[in-house]
């Protein structure tokens, strides 16, 4: 056995000795589904636990407190904690986008700074890009940071904020000059604190009857100058940086799953568990030939994900698979777990909380928030224009 | 199986990038739509000089090993050759070729292999033998019978037979499966019917026999036809990839260039998102086609990586001819609108050797 198949061993021992018990609530499957403290508090004890072990940020630079080792051994961790489905790491934004962010492009002092108490989820982190009026289109930000002396004054709204009620700092593009050239001229980018007067933090309660979002409301809050990451102007630039690393376009992040999120094979042993007219469900032949397309569908999804990495077999539409990955994968999720309800008869109709629902209730609930995937960061049929009309030079359709 | 686990392989050398990029530039330059829409006119649906230039350039020797007169390289360099051959909507007797070598290379002695597949290489022209009236995919539901060395029985959708200097034909002796090998010099008169079929530029035959003599029996039968039938869905698959691109490019050109209520259509989201799914059902087909041919190359077991690229294309491309045929309007339901000439090749490609839902129902068996 070599040395990674040794490492690959001891980690699932780890996590196979120190895996939480299930507790007595519903867990949230991603970032975006954090809405008590308890879901809270047992996530963020998960991630510590994980990280004080060494399976987290295994590859960020010792110095400010990752691991400084190989990227391989990150990525073993991770497929184990997905092997074993472990709950995810909650701190979603601070690992996977901010924190590499800041390491790629951050000074010295916000690395020092930041990075190891995001690592330790001691500090979370939200992302404030979207505001109530312009959902999907980041440039039209108007939420503005008035320079004063030493700080700056935000005033305006951010909405569909993640982990909002249990940040310390926030990510946010706000407008410093209204009178730019052009309306991306005038963006700038802050690590901002979210403990300050002036920030007020409303949960939004969403269509599954939970909290996870926030509205962010700004009211003349200061900021100290030094929140500004890089210049003014710049925040276009390291906005689009930060989504390189949101769709997992280039390395860099910590690692550790990012969610628990259930795919076809869990489909199928619902299948294999459900009844249909007496029999198991899995042997009806409608059934199996609904099951065979999802699965047909997130393997081609799958190997388009190798084929991209192959340039003479993408030659003719080389964005093709990146640019749709976002639509094909949310809405193949949220039509898978629109079938399972179907397999479940009529206990498809309970909901979480019932005392018979099926794993707690998880299925109705993992479908319903799956539209959170199909309409945030750009609905599915934004991104049809987008892959239309940028991959397809199809014209844009204006009024 | 408790947990449904597929791999991810995928390679592509440069040899075989090299090959597609030959043969894209070939079919695009020789075979453009007015040159294929007078070939379906012609009794053979192609040229001689087509052909030859198709064999000089040693394409139909690519999966034939070395030894036997071949360039050895495999099934996955003849997929290269029938994407883009598909995309031209181009016949050709490649594809018929393809599935006799396959049959001979897999169920045929070495003798019988040194006797057929150097000639292929240079030229010849084969075929297989395998469907009967019932109109099913199921290459053991066989009718025909060999007796005393002679055939009885029919079989339908013979592509090629016109031109075929052998065909492989499956037969039951005594009830037990075999395959042989039929001379084109006995196939003569009432044998050889042409079939009138959907896709125009195909030319299908019935085949009926009536003591008509078999030249040789092949060793393994059921090895023999499950090479062709694995060869066949990888080769239709990825025709039909290459057909999706077509019919994608004439669906893109007609939104950007036709207008209406003032703008050009291509504008309208009700048509570029469905035009937006034809793109992705193209992504995925190429994607499951480019994995099945590495699995097969590396003497993987590629049984369910195969179905999925023939249920992926099956779907994809008849969705996508379908949808062309709509969005060019009125012009659309005209014969001179290239639309329909993707949407019969989709459906040709559907129906032969299995459709999508057939291949469903076998993945099934082998994944859940």
């Amino acid at each position: 056995m070599n040395e990674l198949e040794e490492f690959r061993e001891e980690v699932a021992a780890w996590l196979q000795q120190n895996r939480p018990a299930q507790p007595d609530f519903l867990l949230p499957e991603t970032f975006m589904e954090v809405g008590t403290d308890s879901q809270f508090h047992f996530l963020r004890d998960w991630q510590q636990q994980v990280y004080e072990a060494g399976y987290l940020g295994m590859a960020w630079p010792k110095e400010y407190g990752g691991g400084g080792k190989p990227q391989v051994l990150q990525d073993i961790a991770t497929q184990e904690m997905a092997r074993l489905k472990v709950p995810f790491m909650t701190n979603t934004i601070g690992l996977n986008w901010a924190g590499p962010l800041i390491l790629a492009i951050g000074t010295e002092e916000e690395k020092q700074k930041y990075i190891k108490r995001i690592l330790s989820a001691e500090d979370i982190w939200c992302q404030g890009f979207s505001e109530p009026d312009n959902g999907s289109d980041l440039a039209a930000a108007t939420t503005t940071a008035v320079r004063d002396g030493d700080e700056y004054i935000l005033n305006g709204s951010k909405i569909w904020t993640s982990l909002g009620s249990f940040a310390r700092y926030m990510i946010l593009l706000a407008k410093t000059n209204p009178k730019a050239d052009n309306r991306y001229a005038g963006l700038s980018y802050f690590l901002s604190p979210m403990d300050v007067p002036g920030i007020d933090v409303q949960p939004i309660r969403k269509l599954t009857g939970e909290y996870g979002f926030t509205q962010t409301f700004f009211t003349d809050a200061r900021i100290p100058a030094s929140c500004l990451m890089g210049n003014e102007g710049e925040g276009w630039q390291i906005a689009m940086k930060t989504l390189t690393f949101e769709r997992g376009a280039t390395g860099g992040q910590a690692g550790g799953l990012a969610m628990n999120q259930m795919s076809v094979s869990d489909v199928v042993e619902l299948a294999r568990r459900s009844t249909r007219e007496g029999r198991p469900a899995i042997e009806d032949p409608l059934i199996r030939d609904q099951l065979i397309r999802f699965l047909t569908e997130e393997q081609g999804d799958r190997l388009s994900g190798v084929r991209a990495g192959i340039p003479a077999l993408v030659s003719e539409r080389p964005a093709a698979i990146p640019m749709s990955g976002k639509l094909r994968g949310t809405e193949h999720k949220r039509r898978l777990f629109q079938f399972a309800l179907s397999l479940m008869g009529s206990n498809a109709a309970r909901w979480v909380g019932d005392s018979h629902a099926d794993r707690g209730g998880l299925w109705p609930r993992s479908y319903f928030n799956s539209f959170s995937a199909t309409i945030g960061g750009g609905t599915s049929q934004v991104q049809a224009n987008i892959v239309g009309e940028r991959v397809l030079g199809l014209p844009k359709d204006q009024g | 199986m408790a947990q449904v686990n597929l791999k991810g392989t995928m390679t592509f050398s440069d040899e075989q990038a090299m090959l597609l990029d030959t043969a894209t530039d070939y079919f695009r330059d020789k075979f453009p739509m007015a040159y294929v829409r007078d070939q379906m006119l012609s009794s053979s649906g192609y040229e001689q000089t087509r052909w030859d230039e198709m064999v000089a350039l040693g394409w139909s020797g690519l999966a034939i090993p070395e030894e036997f007169g071949g360039s050895g390289l495999g099934l996955a360099a003849a997929v290269t050759i029938a994407e883009p051959m598909g995309r031209a909507l181009a016949a050709t007797p490649f594809l018929s070729t393809q599935l006799f070598v396959q049959g001979m290379l897999h169920g045929g002695s070495v003798d019988q292999k040194n006797a057929y597949l150097s000639q292929i290489a240079e030229g010849k022209i084969g075929t297989v033998a395998l469907f009967e009236d019932s109109g099913g995919w199921d290459l053991t539901d066989v009718g025909v019978e060999l007796i005393d060395g002679r055939l009885k029985g029919a079989k339908t959708f013979v592509v090629d037979a016109g031109v075929a200097d052998w065909v492989l034909v499956s037969a039951r002796r005594d009830g037990e499966l075999v395959v042989v090998v039929v001379n084109k010099a006995d196939l003569t008169g009432s044998t050889l019917e042409r079939e009138v079929v959907i896709d125009e530029t195909r030319r299908s035959y019935r085949l009926s026999f009536n003591g008509t003599p078999a030249a040789e029996v092949l060793g393994d039968a059921s090895t023999a036809l499950n090479a062709i039938r694995n060869a066949a869905l990888l080769l239709i698959a990825a025709e039909s990839g290459g057909g999706i691109a077509g019919v994608l490019n004439v669906v893109v050109e007609y939104l950007t260039t036709r207008t209406a209520f003032g703008k050009k259509i291509g504008g309208f989201q009700g048509l570029k998102h469905p035009t937006v799914d034809i793109l992705i059902g193209l992504e995925r087909t190429r994607s499951h086609v480019y994995h099945a041919a590495s699995l097969l190359d590396a003497g993987e077991d590629a049984q369910a990586a195969i179905h999925m690229a023939k249920a992926e294309a099956s779907d994809s491309f008849a969705f996508a001819g379908d949808r062309a045929i709509q969005f060019h309007g009125g012009f659309g339901f005209t014969w001179d609108c290239d639309a329909q000439m993707y949407l019969r090749r989709a459906l040709w490609s559907q129906y032969s050797f299995g459709d999508a839902a057939y291949h469903r129902k076998q993945l099934a068996a082998l994944l859940l």
